[in-house]
């Protein structure tokens, strides 16, 4: 399997997608957006592990699909859409490092990923070796959007996009049991009802969901 | 065979459990039996493989690390320290059948530890064994915690072992495999090997105990329990030298050049010196003792050193007669000291105390303990024909043979070190002497000591056993060294000679030689004329009468076992010496306070002596944890972007040092 082949080039454009979401969600100035963008995110992670199940030939990956399809492309997004109504956000995304400078560091880590994942797998086929270096680069960018935003929520969407990652490169490998999918989507609907918990004491104890506003309830000052 | 000691270990991981089951004073039993049981079967194994041809091949293991199986094997060299091991655990198990089980589950853990160490055949699994052995045997160390002084011994102790573990894993890591048989055949060179000779030196240097890293050992061996201080003093150094030996000996093999073998001469001889001098100065009998290890140790990584020396100038016999007294030696030592710290135990049992300033007339007492004791201060303090003389000759034999080295150098670094090697012995022999004299001779210095008891059965089988072991190597050192050819030969080279002749020792290609069986007649023979002529020449019949008081009156009726004062005390022995070399070597301290006149104060005189190390090494390490410390309390005040802006910079550091070791 190589270029020009019909298998891989899917793979390759629902993965390159998925990766281009990445940046659109650093740059997204509007907290509706990102969420918009995040779903769009899972819906193209369903539709590549329903490709890598047709492709591979291994039927658990529709299922794979199904729970990526309902949960985040669906109830995740709309979930958060909820709490941002009900808790009337500001519309506008406060960040830590500027737009222009994430984009910047964002563009650097996805090199550092094709310098790391594309000779550490040279003995796997070429489909494996650039679906994990896309993948490594979407956990990349989750964690750089994790750091990069001040609000709470946008972390929290910082965190699932990691998490699509994270799937993007289990379904990629062929053979990798569906024990690991389900666990890690178990895995994050427990961690959106900690978030969402989290999300709520802070507005309601702090009014506001700026994450500075924790530092000084740790148990000791600055 | 190789199947039976793993098998063995495995039965000694089981007893580990078995004694995590509470049955009492049944558990105590099944585990120390079963203890001595496998010790004696290691000392059997090892002594037939030595005796008649080692096991070929690898054992390897079905389980292991990631990167590859464990494997073990048995050679010459881990041959003779396994029969060490056995011999001494043999005893001490023994010694702690007659006391209260305690430490059950350590106790085989640490057993078993030093095998896996000793039989290891690559650096993970002789690691992995050298660590459970400083982790079992702190866990003996810290048994009695309720006093503090036990507390801070194991709490200095678990950082030195944490110091050996962190210079000992990069010293094997360098080697550049894991493998032994691979290692020797692609040795290290250049830089790396210099740095595995660092790092292999303060790593088992802080486990043996050589200066300046001894600190924890006076501290820690008198915390333990007496058979676990015989087994830490007797074999837990010994792996430690056991490990240097390996590395530096053989793992690195004999393409390093000889002034490899100065630094460990060097470091060798300080340790005697210091250890010894130390010994003399103790009021602790188990304290004396621990510094009488240092020295011990000390000796034998001289020898190891001259071993080194004489390899790199291509002198095989002599290397052969410094390795095999450094091989005797520490079979030597390992058993003497491992008996006299059992006899400490069991002073300690009967007499309620160690300090010597309570002990006293106990050869009355205790008869056959004391017998034994003398054959272990006899053989500590190289009294022929004892096990000990026999090792420090063949020493002495291989310093003398010093001007051989090409290098005018090398010549005076022998000399010097031949200087202070004697001094060493000299001392430890009047440290023995104070010892013996203060705990056995003369009265009982206090009532709890005049009421001793004799030890119970086990407890002296427990000592009956290395100390006959210790007049067996005495007299036949010839046949101790045949066994400990194949050692030797992994040390030095498959072509040398263990220095025999005969039943005799000789060195120097039969120039000079000691026969212990002449020896021992000649002294029989002076003795017995002079016992008759005594017996010709007395007037009359031997009469028993009171003691002379040594111009003492005689004491007041309250003290109803005689004034203690009417003696002399440790630190009254210790007193010249400190005076002649505490004051450079170990900083020690007198002053006189006088009250003025028309006072009625006693006047006082205050004396002790402070470790160099001790004054020198906490200070630098305290301040240097304590930058740590605050470095690390730092990062407790990161804010929560911070904090994980700080685990994606780790990640992000990995992966372009993963893409750049790719890269190259």
């Amino acid at each position: 399997m190589g270029f020009g082949q019909l298998p891989y080039d899917v793979a390759h454009l629902l993965g390159g997608g998925m990766l281009l979401l990445s940046f659109m969600l650093l740059y997204q100035r509007r907290v509706g957006a990102v969420v918009s963008v995040l779903a769009a995110q899972g819906g193209l992670l369903a539709l590549a592990a329903a490709w890598q199940g047709f492709v591979q030939g291994a039927p658990q990956l529709y299922l794979t699909a199904l729970i990526a399809a309902v949960a985040k492309a669906v109830c995740i997004p709309l979930a958060l859409r909820w709490t941002i109504r009900r808790l009337a956000l500001a519309r506008g995304v406060d960040t830590a490092l500027g737009i222009g400078p994430s984009l910047m560091a964002g563009v650097a880590l996805v090199a550092l990923a094709i310098m790391v994942a594309l000779p550490v797998t040279s003995a796997a086929q070429a489909l494996a070796r650039e679906d994990l270096a896309m993948a490594l680069s979407i956990v990349l960018l989750g964690m750089l959007m994790m750091i990069t935003r001040r609000n709470a929520i946008l972390q929290v969407v910082g965190l699932m996009s990691l998490e699509n990652g994270l799937v993007l490169a289990a379904v990629g490998v062929a053979g990798m049991p569906l024990v690991v999918e389900l666990s890690t989507a178990a895995l994050v609907m427990l961690l959106l009802v900690v978030a969402g918990i989290f999300v709520f004491q802070m507005r309601e104890r702090l009014d506001s969901l700026d994450i500075a506003l924790l530092h000084p309830h740790r148990g000791e000052h600055e | 065979m190789l199947t039976a000691l793993a098998l063995g270990l495995a039965l000694l991981g089981l007893l580990a459990v078995v004694a995590l089951v509470p049955a009492g004073r049944r558990a105590g039993l099944v585990v120390l039996a079963g203890s001595a049981l496998l010790s004696a079967g290691f000392a059997l194994l090892a002594a037939g493989a030595l005796a008649f041809g080692l096991p070929e091949g690898v054992l390897v293991l079905p389980f292991g690390p990631a990167w590859g199986a464990m494997s073990l094997a048995l050679d010459g060299l881990s041959a003779w320290f396994l029969l060490l091991l056995g011999l001494v655990g043999l005893s001490a198990s023994l010694f702690a059948l007659g006391g209260p089980g305690r430490g059950l589950v350590a106790w085989p853990l640490f057993l078993g530890g030093m095998g896996l160490a000793l039989l290891a055949a690559d650096g993970f699994t002789l690691l992995l064994g050298f660590e459970l052995m400083s982790l079992a045997s702190w866990a003996l160390v810290a048994l009695d915690h309720r006093e503090a002084g036990n507390r801070e011994a194991a709490r200095l102790y678990l950082v030195f072992a944490a110091l050996a573990g962190t210079c000992l894993v990069p010293a094997f890591g360098l080697l550049g495999a894991l493998d032994f048989a691979a290692i020797r055949a692609a040795p290290p060179e250049g830089w790396r090997a210099v740095a595995v000779l660092a790092l292999g030196l303060i790593g088992a240097g802080a486990k043996a105990g050589l200066v300046p890293l001894h600190l924890w050992l006076p501290l820690a061996h008198p915390a333990a329990p007496s058979p676990a201080s015989a087994l830490m003093s007797g074999v837990m150094t010994k792996v430690a030298l056991y490990v240097l030996a390996r590395l530096l000996l053989d793992l690195c093999g004999p393409v390093q050049p000889g002034w490899w073998g100065v630094p460990l001469l060097a470091a060798g001889a300080a340790s005697a010196l210091l250890g010894a001098l130390r010994a003399n100065l103790e009021e602790d009998a188990k304290v004396a003792l621990a510094c009488s290890t240092i020295e011990n140790v000390g000796l034998v990584t001289m020898a190891l050193g001259l071993a080194l020396l004489f390899r790199g100038a291509d002198l095989g016999p002599m290397a052969a007669l410094a390795a095999g007294a450094a091989l005797l030696h520490a079979m030597a030592h390992g058993l003497f000291k491992a008996l006299l710290f059992l006899v400490a135990g069991a002073v300690q049992h009967a007499a309620g105390s160690r300090r010597l300033d309570r002990l006293g007339g106990l050869i009355h007492a205790m008869p056959r303990t004391a017998l034994a004791a003398l054959v272990g201060i006899g053989a500590a303090a190289a009294l022929p024909p004892l096990s000990g003389f026999a090792s420090e000759w063949l020493l002495l034999q291989a310093l003398l043979g010093g001007w051989r080295l090409g290098e005018i150098g090398l010549q005076v670094v022998a000399a010097a070190a031949l200087a202070l090697a004697a001094m060493a012995v000299a001392l430890a022999a009047a440290a023995m002497l104070r010892l013996f004299g203060l705990a056995f001779l003369g009265r009982p210095r206090s009532p709890r000591g005049a009421g001793a008891r004799e030890a119970n059965r086990f407890e002296l089988a427990g000592m009956a056993v290395p100390a006959v072991l210790t007049l067996l190597i005495g007299l036949f050192p010839g046949l101790a060294l045949a066994l400990a050819a194949p050692g030797i030969r992994v040390l030095v080279g498959p072509a040398a000679m263990p220095p025999v002749v005969g039943l005799a020792i000789g060195a120097g290609e039969g120039h000079s030689a000691y026969a212990p069986l002449v020896v021992l007649l000649l002294l029989g023979l002076v003795l017995v004329t002079l016992w008759l002529v005594v017996r010709r020449r007395s007037p009359a019949l031997a009469e028993r009468g009171p003691a002379w008081n040594g111009g003492f009156i005689d004491p007041p009726p309250e003290f109803v076992f005689g004034d203690p004062l009417s003696q002399p005390s440790a630190a009254g022995m210790a007193q010249p010496l400190r005076r002649m070399l505490g004051g450079s070597l170990l900083a020690g301290r007198e002053a006189v306070t006088m009250p003025p006149p028309g006072d009625t104060r006693p006047a006082r005189l205050e004396a002790g002596f402070e470790d160099r190390a001790a004054l020198a090494l906490p200070t630098p390490a305290a301040r240097l944890r304590d930058a740590i410390a605050d470095q690390v309390e730092r990062l407790r005040g990161l804010t929560l972007r911070g904090s994980l802006s700080l685990g994606f910079a780790t990640l992000v550091g990995l992966l372009a040092l993963l893409a750049w070791l790719e890269a190259r």
